[in-house]
């Protein structure tokens, strides 16, 4: 008996991986040329999987004031902003940030991972009720364990779930919370958030929006899936990451309810962690700074999302529900995404591989994520290897014959499936 | 409306039914983990669609402190009490 022992069928299956010398979890660049290129050894990559939607991380202005702002403040901050204080830049990033969404409150965490971790686990007290949509990311999962409330999850996207939850809970004391997500990582869907809204209103609940993979991607001004649907007055808490569409690292809270500071001292994901460095404030105040002043940038990050949906719809692979910079294709099982994966990383396309329990339903997907950087002939060339690729396995012939019923609006599929 | 133990357990074999590929069989003593060999996602799943026959909600910690057919079956009906 090891202490590893409960890790064996894992191991078992990642060392299968290993053994076919294509392991996605095991990635490592070489080189990172652009937002949307990279070297592998000698093999150029176009890269399809980086979550890297406005395309920012090579901006000159923003390395510029990454580089000044460390060399003025220093790598690192040494301590959290409880125990050893809080820059300058981190106050301005929390106001540029109440400025940006027209919120009263502000808090930035060390990630976006954090940032869920600390305001869920913390907002939901003892007696109070979580309710999660069913898809959450893992991050919404494990804020509510690391709390101390009733959690349960309703059906994805599913405001009558939810409303039927709230019902049984009407006469049950203690604070409800709902929490849902703009655009879900593993799919690309949107949450009928004017419907969630009405519900949570109805029933006199709270509101968290995730709005991770749809900061600066949808809204007319970038501020995401809220603002898109006209409801940002009904949700009572934003949540989102800087490590996607602002190309930095760290996360945040915006709010309006008063009282919202008092989780200074209170969020322990907060308080018992390094802030972020200088640096990192500095580019990320550049990059908000960017995401408002240049429109344009959203634009053709739709544009590059429509294009490569309608290209692999075309080729009758089965997406996601909606075109969304995250164009995840269906696979039959996790086998077929790992060949798929591999054989498009060798044609020279990096993707990603989502398995189940990560994806919704039991799916294997070989999810890519689009950037405006990306030009519309990497989008063309990214099409035709998926075409090259998806027919040398048989997959696109296959996918065209099969396409008539779309897997999502099926029953769930459960397969047996484990992390791998 | 509080269901009695028979309906539920009932219910819970149905849904387990539906949901496997091959049919197995199933007893209170059946390990929902172990025996059926059904990751945590799939077992919450499973439980969602219990909950909407039974218009019960579980909340989930009490899911993962099920092991079994049977403990599944009294911690719904001590719910369905509760309530
Ligand atoms: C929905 C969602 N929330 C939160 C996070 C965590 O963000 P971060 O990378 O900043 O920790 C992610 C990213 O993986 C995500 O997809």
């Amino acid at each position: 008996m090891s202490l590893f022992d409960k890790f064996k069928p894992l191991s078992a299956q990642y060392t299968r991986l290993e053994a076919s010398g294509a392991n996605p979890f095991a990635i490592a660049f070489d080189r990172v040329l652009s937002p949307t290129e990279a070297m592998i050894g000698d093999s150029r990559i176009l890269l399809l999987g980086t979550n890297n939607y406005l395309g920012l991380t090579y901006d000159t202005n923003i390395i510029a004031k990454t580089i000044e702002t460390t060399q003025a403040f220093g790598t690192g901050t040494t301590g959290s902003r409880i125990a050893n204080g809080s820059y300058d830049g981190h106050k301005k990033l929390e106001r540029a940030l109440k400025d940006f969404y027209g919120r009263k409150y502000a808090m930035v965490f060390s990630t976006g991972y954090q940032a869920n971790l600390g305001i869920i686990s913390t907002l939901a007290g003892k007696n109070d009720h979580l309710l999660l949509d069913a898809d959450s990311h893992a991050s919404i999962y494990d804020g509510s364990r690391l709390g101390h409330a009733q959690v349960t999850r309703f059906r994805h996207n599913d405001p009558n779930d939810l409303h039927k939850r709230l019902r049984r809970l009407a006469d049950v004391p203690g604070d409800k919370i709902v929490v849902v997500e703009g655009i879900y990582s593993m799919l690309g869907d949107t949450a009928p958030l004017r419907e969630f809204a009405q519900v949570k209103r109805e029933w006199g609940a709270y509101l968290i929006v995730d709005e991770a993979h749809s900061l600066g991607v949808l809204g007319e001004t970038g501020r995401g899936l809220a603002e898109m649907q006209n409801v940002e007055s009904e949700v009572d808490f934003v949540v989102g990451t800087f490590s996607k569409s602002l190309g930095s690292v760290g996360g945040f809270c915006v709010s309006n309810l008063d009282d919202f500071d008092i989780l200074r001292v209170a969020c322990r994901p907060y308080m018992f962690t390094a802030s972020l460095p200088p640096g990192v404030i500095a580019a990320t105040m550049e990059a908000l700074h960017q995401l408002r002043m240049r429109p344009e940038l959203r634009l053709r990050l739709i544009e590059n999302a429509r294009r490569l949906y309608a290209g692999l719809t075309g080729l009758g692979f089965c997406l996601g529900p909606e075109p969304s910079p995250v164009v995840s294709a269906i696979m039959p099982d996790p086998e077929t995404a790992f060949a798929l994966w591999s054989d498009l990383l060798k044609a020279g396309l990096y993707t990603n591989v989502s398995l189940p329990p990560a994806t919704p339903n039991g799916l294997a997907l070989l999810r890519s994520s689009v950037s405006a950087a990306h030009t519309p002939q990497q989008i063309d060339h990214a099409i035709a290897l998926f075409e090259r690729t998806g027919r040398a396995l048989g997959l696109v012939a296959a996918f065209t014959a099969a396409h008539t019923s779309h897997p999502i609006a099926a029953s769930p599929s459960l397969s047996g499936a484990s992390l791998m | 409306m509080n269901e009695s133990a028979d309906y539920i357990q009932t219910v819970v074999t149905a849904a387990l039914r539906g949901l496997l590929p091959v049919p197995a069989e199933l007893s209170d003593s059946t390990n929902i983990v172990r025996d059926l060999g059904l990751d945590s996602v799939t077992v919450m799943d499973f439980v969602m669609e219990t909950e909407e026959r039974l218009d019960v909600s579980v909340p989930l910690d009490r899911i993962s402190a099920v092991e079994t057919i049977g403990d599944l079956v009294a911690t719904l009906y001590d719910l369905e009490c509760e309530s």
